[in-house]
């Protein structure tokens, strides 16, 4: 009998809450770091019993947790970041040079191959890789030493590395988006990168179409078609069928083309879903109905998702992270909000109910099925 | 040697699973350099929660008390007080009121 896990990282702790493969009876378990900010928490698909976890405070920085049992118990591993060389500056908001500091990590990505090597992605933005299951970190310092590095500048959140995507199929590639920096893509493992920003156009900048810059929130790829990679940037919704060297808007009739994750279903590669807000001041849901946004055309087209969600009054974000699926047939599609509600569908988004409704802020959702 | 008696902030107390104050062995004439470190080297968690791995500057929102007095800005390498070289009062580590 099948089982989900969905990891929730929230403002004060993790939770993880698992069902049967009906999804419709759940139990809740955590907080597990209570008081910590949990940034992420994330399964190894070659070992789904290994977690990882990224818990953080602006009072004592950065830890690194990790499971072995499933989340059942953990153990504190390397929290040792450190830029490889003299890191130099990347701009400040006000466009002056600014040192490169380790603040945190936003973003965790096991192999899919192997438990033990796992990715990092962290503020100031960087690419860490651990192969000894998170004891130790090196940086992969050609994304960091990019030549146009140093014009990188952070978003509201913090110049983050929030985004890694593995391709499955040609090893060595691999996906990167840094908020406000861009999207880039390595061929090599990680050794040296290429923007992947062609076609992107971002009003707030002095020239549009810059090749660095762009605030992208969030990369989606389907592990069948790893060439085709989809995007929710600052403003506009984008999709790329040739690996990120080119880009469309596929925004289409979404209310708002604002919003912060994306994801694609996982058994129909042109199918994706969205949760757009207001503007890029007004990061609320559009007329206070929280809305998922699915496209069964890979975009352009685009239906609400509203049965069980929320429809009067509400006045949360989905964040970047907080939008996941499950790989059960029918799907099941997750979302937690910063109001500390988790929703979930059994149905592919057509009918949603809570899982629970009353958690810390939720800043990142991930979902596991295990057999 | 003697020993000297460590308050810690109820978040790194989790993170050391410990309980209470935490017991560490010094010289004579105890540092808070010297006392976080051999905290350090009791708990390796707590490297870098405290302060800084590389130049082990204390953490901006990390504040040190003893007898009634706030220590944080003394040099590192500052005798600590009589009585908390004694074991008589504790170190405390204590988390700045920083919201949350």
């Amino acid at each position: 009998m099948a089982e989900v896990r969905v990891l929730v990282g929230t403002k004060k702790g993790a939770f993880i809450l698992t069902s049967g493969g009906a999804r419709r009876e759940w139990s809740v378990d955590g907080p597990h770091f209570g008081g910590w900010e949990v940034m992420h928490v994330q399964g190894s698909r070659a070992d789904p019993d290994r977690l990882y976890a990224s818990q953080w405070t602006d009072w004592h920085g950065q830890v690194v947790q990790r499971s072995r049992d499933g989340g059942r118990s953990w153990e504190a591993v390397g929290n040792a970041f450190r830029y490889e060389g003299d890191p130099g500056t990347h701009q400040w908001y006000d466009g002056t040079p600014h040192p490169w500091e380790f603040k945190r990590v936003w973003h965790l990505q096991p192999s899919p191959h192997d438990p033990e090597t796992v990715f990092a992605g962290v503020e100031d933005a960087a690419l860490f890789r651990s192969t000894d299951g998170g004891s130790t970190w090196a940086e992969l310092s050609g994304l960091r030493q990019h030549s146009t590095g140093n014009r990188w500048m952070p978003g509201a959140g913090g110049l983050c590395l929030h985004t890694i995507l593995l391709d499955p199929e040609r090893p060595g590639r691999m996906y990167v988006a840094i908020s406000a920096a861009g999207a880039f893509r390595s061929d090599d493992g990680g050794d040296s990168w290429r923007v992947a920003t062609g076609g992107l156009s971002s009003e707030f900048l002095p020239k549009p179409e810059a090749a660095v810059g762009h605030c992208i929130h969030k990369l989606a790829m389907h592990p069948s078609r790893p060439d085709t990679v989809f995007m929710q940037k600052h403003w506009d919704v984008c999709r790329s069928d040739d690996a990120g060297e080119t880009w469309t808007e596929v925004s289409g009739n979404l209310p708002s083309d604002f919003g912060f994750p994306i994801a694609v279903h996982p058994h129909e590669p042109e199918t994706i879903y969205v949760v757009p807000i207001l503007s890029d001041t007004e990061h609320y849901p559009p007329e206070g109905k929280l809305r998922v946004y699915r496209s069964r055309t890979g975009g352009g087209n685009w239906e609400a998702l509203t049965r069980g969600l929320p429809q009067r009054n509400c006045f949360h974000n989905v964040l970047r992270d907080a939008l996941a699926t499950d790989a059960m047939d029918p799907s099941g599609l997750y979302v937690g909000t910063t109001g500390g509600a988790v929703y979930a569908s059994a149905d592919e988004g057509d009918t949603w109910s809570p899982i629970v409704e009353h958690l810390p802020r939720v800043l990142s959702v991930e979902v596991q099925t295990l057999p | 040697m003697s020993t000297v008696r460590v308050r810690l902030p109820p978040h790194l107390e989790r993170l050391a699973e410990v309980r209470g104050e935490v017991q560490v062995q010094v010289s004579d004439t105890p540092t808070v350099a010297e006392v976080l470190g051999g905290l350090e080297a009791a708990h390796p968690v707590l490297e870098g929660t405290i302060r800084q791995r590389d130049t082990a500057e204390r953490r901006a929102l990390i504040r040190l008390f003893a007898c009634g007095r706030d220590l944080s800005h003394d040099a590192p390498g500052a005798p600590l007080p009589p009585e908390v070289a004694s074991g008589s009062e504790p170190l405390q580590v204590v988390g700045a009121i920083a919201g949350g």
